[in-house]
């Protein structure tokens, strides 16, 4: 087993807020660590709308999904949180009073004095194609990412779609498979120009297929596929024999194993205390789109406040032996020595 | 104001009023129209919005743009009358607009 890395906090999410929360955590001196299941930092900002404007972040007129990002990375350098990135918190485990034991399918765990969960929407998983039928089939021959390229040697691939992920893992599979087909709904590849380029070079040697078109029905048994019916945009069908199919068709937001930690959840959301942003659960926090109260407002600028309230209460349990004094970023000579500007 | 009309994928017709200047996807918000998700809020970056135009609209709604073609890429069961809704402006000509939603958007 992995060792397990020692915080005071953990947040779960490393969108504007829970970025933020680094901040007001910082101030009070308490450190953190943050998870995101994205390989980037930004959360939506980043993933949905890095280049869209966005007009009420307070004392900013207009900034852009990244420019708020990288402004935020900027602001909590002084605290330099730990990131970990393209990892899922799968399990929060209360062991103490309160102390958590969190682990991520990176196979990390932290022992943490509180958690702050700022998951947004919920995690960017894989969208499912709604192929009827699919269910069984995934993660035995359908697969949404590849752990192993190993895993696929000497198989007959069908890759699906036309962004830099198919096209990536065209030419990374290519090799080892007994054959690679690449299907995507038009012959326009929206990916990197350079993988276009070599993925057709590949077709024109004979080395792999390209079909265009969408999948209509699979053919199978036990979980193991043996074939797909391939629909073109001319109505006509061709069946495609394969071992195993790779959808990429970008991301969807789903609640995740936040459903499964045994905090109290209306509608998909996370009830909180409106003087804490606490959940029911003793230092289990909850900042951002994923909680709710009377009033609550899906507003980046509401989340910071948030993050803001939650700090107070959890250096309670982090620093249960210190007295918390109120101070300004403006006047007081401690909190500008932390932010490295005194 | 412009009408709209929404056919769902289980049949659930909604003829409703349009705002000029607004999208055929903040129009199905307003209206409670729950097969337009619209995840990302109207930046095109999340296809799933999606709606299939009536044949006899397509011309006058007119072709996605080249960002809203990749971006289809991301959706399910694209026609050649497919659009994301909110790359459809609403203006006096849309009036009557029919739209078809599908059974899955993607989550």
């Amino acid at each position: 087993m992995s060792e397990t890395i020692k915080t005071d906090v953990l947040i779960i999410g490393a969108g504007p807020v829970g970025l933020f929360a680094v901040f007001e955590l910082g101030l009070l001196d308490i450190k953190a660590h943050l998870v995101d299941i994205l390989d980037k930092v930004g959360g939506q900002c980043a993933e949905l709308y890095p280049e869209k404007p966005i007009y009420d972040i307070p004392g900013i007129p207009l900034v852009t999904g990244q420019g708020l990002t990288d402004a935020l990375m900027q602001q909590i350098k002084p605290f330099n949180p730990t990131l970990h990135l393209g990892e899922m918190v799968t399990t929060i485990k209360n062991v103490g009073d309160p102390l958590f034991h969190v682990g991520t399918t990176g196979g990390k765990t932290f022992e943490t004095k509180a958690v702050v969960i700022a998951a947004g929407g919920g995690s960017f998983q894989p969208k499912r194609p709604p192929i009827a039928g699919i269910e069984p089939y995934e993660a035995k021959s359908v697969f949404y990412a590849v752990r192993k390229i190993d895993d696929f040697r000497g198989k007959r691939l069908l890759v699906v779609g036309g962004g830099d992920s198919a096209l990536d893992w065209t030419l990374n599979l290519q090799p080892v498979a007994k054959r690679l087909t690449l299907l995507h709904r038009r012959d326009e590849f929206r990916g990197a120009p350079d993988s276009v380029n070599k993925m057709r070079a590949l077709v024109a040697e004979g080395k792999m297929d390209l079909k265009t078109g969408q999948i209509s029905a699979l053919e199978g048994d036990d979980g193991k596929l043996s074939a797909v019916t391939v629909k073109s945009n001319d109505g006509t069908t061709a069946r495609v024999e394969l071992d195993a199919m790779l959808p990429f068709f970008g991301l969807t937001m789903k609640l995740g194993p936040v459903a499964d930690w045994n905090i109290k959840l209306e509608d998909d959301l996370i009830p909180v205390d409106t003087g804490t942003f606490e959940s029911n659960v003793p230092g289990i926090f909850a900042i951002g789109d994923i909680n709710t109260y009377p009033g609550k407002l899906k507003l980046i600028l509401s989340g910071f406040h948030e993050a803001a309230l939650m700090a107070q209460k959890a250096h309670h349990y982090v620093h249960p032996e210190k007295r918390l004094v109120f101070q300004y970023t403006t006047s007081s000579t401690s909190l500008q020595k932390k932010l490295g500007v005194a | 104001m412009p009408k709209i009309t929404y056919i769902e994928h289980d049949g659930a017709v909604h003829t409703v009023e349009a705002e000029i200047d607004s999208t055929v996807m903040e129009t199905a918000l307003r209206n409670g129209i729950s097969s337009i998700v619209a995840e990302c809020g109207g930046g095109c970056t999340c296809a799933t919005c999606l709606v299939h135009v009536d044949e006899a609209w397509s011309a006058i709604v007119g072709p996605p743009s080249a960002q809203e073609e990749d971006m289809l890429d991301g959706a399910f069961e694209v026609k050649p009358t497919s659009r994301l809704s909110c790359q459809i402006r609403v203006t006096e000509k849309l009036d009557g607009l029919i739209v078809r939603t599908p059974a899955y958007q993607g989550r």
